[in-house]
């Protein structure tokens, strides 16, 4: 029986992820791009989805929406948010859902804003499309979120197209259309990548502030591990589809027990104390490169990069581990302590 | 934090030189006093670039680094200012435009759309050299002897075309084309920005590799401030189309001077996960270069503004010792509280 | 100095030497069974142009009073006869020369014109930008069949003016997607990598800038044929083109006129041609652009 982490005691969890596959036909042949993925999100806990490109944590994010194209995409499993069986609903329920329970914040908020219409009419809008409130009081409701967010001049900014607003501003505007219908869970994908340094710090501070307000609940996407750890309780680290690591972020980021977690945290440049490489001395890599989504391998994907493989981790799938109390990983290499990787 | 600043390795002599570097697009349109709007891009910028070292260039949005990068190429002509190379002016008679880009080569940030998509990647490399008068086989073979030491097998890899190989190997090509003509002094825009960070590792390492075999002076432009620690020897910090800081990279990183490097390097993410920033170090956004605030530029946002400030532009100078920075607080007999009377 | 290569060497997806851009176009396209269809009936149509007079069943000038606008279906004239009592099949047949010469010069001119001029207009920029796309403004300001009617009327009747009234109406849309599209290349990342490599702007055009605009270009071009070709059409129509007996299928249709009312069929058989010519083209045009337009 493979572990999970534990979620404060009588809580029911807000997101309950299980087996979660999500697979792209229309090449060659089909991506699995998620391969058995599962999740819990606890009411008021801030989660981060850690990994490259191609490790597949927009995809779980957007299948939590469900986003993907209906044809082309094949998703299994149970995905349930807020009491949704989110991969059941029709069309009119799912409509109802987004926004109103769950909501997504993107990278780049000039591709997800409509330039031809100011944002306060956006938002207004998609209160107004929720909730059956006289427009004045939409309005009333969408001021009150840019003051939230602190937008300054909110009065002024409610009627600003995307493109009159700075990048920074651009972002909060995002979040409070996000928030326009009080969804409980928010979907973040890759916020502040495209932010600069003192932009990006702002916005996570902003968001942490957001989370303990409004008892947010948030499921964070980026690559950047110093901005999951500014946000998160939890991390999960995924890889091919999989999440490797999972636990909270002091453990995963203090005793990673994953080689693939280990290898992130230590051959970035930078990174204090026991992370920080030393200038003139070569990065520690990891070899090779991220493995093709359309031909996995039947073992533990990073075997062929991995400094510990064996046999055996290449033959099947390794299961979940606990290491620690809320911290699982998957490897069958766990006992293998830090010093020796 | 890590030991205390080392010094900086030898300086070698001077190899490439700004001075007042200046570059203002013209816009429609006119300001409220009526002259004519430009962005300022970069507003008189001073700086040298020592032979063998790596000089890192940080800043937000704004603040003219990829345009201070395009006028060192001399991709784009200065509206003032000049850039001198080994004692010869840019252009001059000594050293006319094509024979500088024999010296000075840049890669650019996307790896895909620097690329000719229509042109095999050895015909991507062998271009410069073809185009300086090596013949056709000789430029093949060095575009070959190169993606052989970017670690791309030339048998494999040599005839295929951009969209097959991936970002980081696209900017191994990159890499490769850059030192075709073989430089001394490759310009690196945001190059490693755009890949995932385990890629970026090697392709790091591969940079510092080259420049210890071909002997090489990076220009390393990016917003990563750890890359750029873990890479520069010196570090030079851009605001609004200025300099605000520029000194060795252990010793900035260590003790910035400036307050917008302060807020810079109080911005960056802890990686510990029990001291996470609680304050944002900076409010608002970078602002625009189209109507940069009056005298020091960052006053408006700086903790320790002065009204003096307003009135009175910073010059770059090492004040009281130390490496050049661009503040009132470090300038003798400027007026602001912090700063002793004129010597 | 011992350089570390880095252990890249994952086996990279093992395939033979990667196939260039444009015989991936051509695989693509292939599997596009609409296009191919389509392109099936454009060379049908050009192997009849060329082979027109050797096959045509019967002699497309003979007249004979006694035969005129025989039905179709009459023994000895499938498709009937003209109001001159000339075989329709044999004109018809013969007639695609006429028309799909009139389709396709005026385009090939008019691309080889644009695309200099556009070309330049888009790399140069500035002054010579402006100069060469404002005059070519005044134009476009001109609906292209008032033009072409224009120009003709001007010229005179006869083939050859034909030509070139229709070369000088194509130039200016052509030069105007010339323009965009170079723009947009130019200001590409690698174009200025070659710039900053010291290369003189006439090496980069030829080598980097032109073998990417070609292709939008020309497919843009092959979308005008079918109007060429009813603009040439319509000139014979209106008597500025082709003047009879020369089998032509607007002349045809023009001459056909009065024949409406006592033998519809045999007097729309002309516009069936052009329309089943234009269809072809603007299909073959649509599959090209899909053809090329791929994520790579």
């Amino acid at each position: 029986m493979s572990a999970r982490p534990s979620i404060a005691a009588g809580e029911p969890p807000l997101v309950r992820v299980r087996d979660l596959h999500v697979t792209f036909s229309g090449g060659a042949r089909p991506v699995r791009a998620v391969n058995g993925v599962d999740l819990t999100v606890g009411r008021g806990e801030t989660v981060a989805l850690i990994g490259e490109s191609g490790s597949g944590k927009s995809v779980t994010l957007r299948a939590l929406l469900r986003l993907h194209p209906p044809r082309r995409t094949a998703i299994t499993g149970q995905v349930q948010v807020a009491g949704h069986d989110v991969l059941a609903l029709a069309a009119r329920p799912l409509a109802d859902y987004r926004g109103k329970v769950a909501s997504m914040i993107f990278q780049e908020p000039l591709l997800a804003l409509d330039p031809v219409y100011t944002v306060g009419r956006q938002i207004t809008e998609s209160i107004l499309r929720h909730e059956s409130v006289p427009a004045a009081e939409a309005r009333q409701r969408a001021l009150q979120l840019f003051e939230r967010v602190r937008i300054p001049s909110p009065e002024r900014r409610l009627d600003a197209y995307p493109h009159e607003m700075s990048g920074g501003m651009r972002q909060r505007a995002m979040i409070a259309l996000a928030l326009a219908c009080r969804p409980q869970l928010l979907l973040a994908d890759e916020p502040t990548t495209a932010l600069d340094a003192t932009v990006q710090i702002q916005i996570l501070l902003l968001l942490r502030e957001l989370q303990r307000e409004l008892g947010l609940s948030i499921l964070f996407v980026t690559h950047d591990i110093g901005a999951a750890i500014e946000v998160a309780d939890r991390v999960a680290v995924m890889y091919a589809g999989r999440i490797v690591e999972e636990g909270p972020a002091r453990d995963v980021v203090r005793h990673s027990r994953h080689p693939y977690t280990r290898a992130l945290l230590v051959g970035r440049a930078g990174g204090q104390g026991e992370h920080a490489m030393a200038r003139g001395s070569r990065l520690r890599t990891i070899p090779g490169s991220p493995p093709d989504l359309s031909s996995l391998p039947p073992g533990c994907a990073f075997a062929e990069r991995c400094p510990l493989a064996q046999d055996a981790c290449r033959a099947t799938q390794p299961e979940s581990v606990a290491v620690a109390p809320g911290h699982v990983a998957r490897c069958l290499r766990t006992d293998v302590s830090e010093s020796e990787t | 934090m890590s030991a205390a600043p080392q010094p900086p390795p030898a300086a070698g002599r001077t190899l490439l030189e700004v001075r007042g570097l200046v570059k203002h697009f013209p816009l429609k349109g006119k300001r409220i006093d009526g002259s004519p709007a430009v962005v300022r891009a970069v507003d008189g910028i001073d700086f040298q670039v020592r032979e063998g070292e790596t000089l890192g260039v940080v800043g937000e949005s704004g603040c003219g680094k990829s345009t201070a990068a395009r006028l060192l190429m001399r991709l784009i002509e200065p509206t003032a200012g000049e850039v001198v190379f080994d004692g010869m002016g840019v252009g001059s008679r000594d050293l006319p435009l094509k024979a500088f880009r024999r010296q000075v080569q840049m890669v650019f940030q996307d790896s895909y759309s620097s690329l000719n998509p229509r042109l095999t990647i050895e015909d991507s490399i062998a271009f410069a050299p073809r185009v300086h008068g090596t013949p056709a086989r000789e430029s093949v073979e060095r575009a070959r002897d190169l993606l052989a030491r970017v670690g791309l097998e030339p048998r494999r890899y040599a005839e295929r075309y951009p969209h097959e190989l991936s970002g980081g190997q696209r900017q191994r090509v990159n890499i490769a084309r850059a030192l075709a003509l073989q430089p001394r002094v490759v310009i690196l825009d945001e190059a490693t920005s755009a890949l995932d960070k385990s890629v970026e590792a090697q392709v790091l390492n591969l940079l510092l590799d080259l420049k210890d075999a071909f002997g090489l002076t990076y220009v390393f432009i990016s917003h990563d401030l750890h890359v750029v620690r873990y890479i520069s020897d010196r570090v030079m910090v851009m605001y609004l189309g200025q300099v605000a800081e520029l000194g060795p990279c252990e010793s900035l990183f260590h003790e910035p001077r400036h307050p917008y490097t302060r807020a810079l390097l109080a911005s960056m993410p802890t990686m510990d996960p029990d001291r996470r920033t609680e304050e944002a170090p900076l409010a608002g956004d970078p602002p625009n270069p189209i109507n940069p605030p009056s005298g020091c530029r960052f006053h408006t946002r700086c903790a320790f503004a002065e009204p003096v400030c307003a009135s009175r532009p910073p010059t770059l100078g090492s004040g009281y010792g130390g490496h050049p920075v661009s503040c009132l607080m470090h300038e003798p007999g400027s007026g602001h509280s912090a700063a002793r009377a004129g010597a | 100095m011992n350089i570390a290569v880095d252990s890249t060497k994952i086996p990279a997806p093992v395939f033979e030497r990667s196939p260039g851009y444009w015989s991936s176009v051509w695989r693509r396209f292939r599997r596009d069974r609409v296009a191919m269809a389509a392109a099936s009936v454009v060379v049908g149509l050009l192997l009849l142009a060329l082979l027109g007079p050797w096959i045509v069943p019967a002699d497309p000038y003979q007249s004979s009073m006694l035969n005129r606008l025989k039905p179709i279906g009459t023994p000895g004239f499938p498709l009937g006869t003209d109001e001159l009592g000339r075989d329709m099949l044999s004109r018809l047949m013969l007639g695609t020369r006429l028309s799909l010469f009139l389709g396709i010069t005026p385009v090939l001119a008019a691309f080889v014109i644009g695309t200099c001029l556009g070309l330049l207009a888009g790399y140069a920029g500035g002054p010579v930008n402006t100069v060469i796309m404002r005059t070519i403004d005044v134009f476009y300001a001109f609906p292209s069949v008032l033009l072409a009617i224009a120009l003709s009327g001007a010229l005179g009747a006869g083939i050859f003016n034909s030509l070139l009234s229709l070369t000088i109406v194509f130039v200016p849309p052509i030069a105007r997607v010339a323009e965009s599209v170079t723009t947009q290349v130019r200001n590409r990342d690698f174009v200025e990598a070659a710039r900053a490599s010291g290369a003189h702007a006439f090496t980069i055009v030829r080598v980097h800038v032109l073998g990417n605009v070609l292709g939008p270009i020309f497919v843009y071009a092959t979308s005008l044929i079918a109007v060429s070709m009813i603009l040439a059409s319509g000139l014979s129509f209106l008597g500025l083109g082709v003047k009879p007996p020369e089998p032509e299928w607007g002349l045809m249709l023009n001459t056909l006129r009065t024949a409406i009312y006592t033998q519809p069929w045999i007097a729309a058989l002309p516009g069936v041609m052009i329309f089943i010519t234009s269809i072809s083209f603007n299909t073959l045009s649509d599959g090209l652009r899909s053809a090329m337009d791929v994520k790579q």
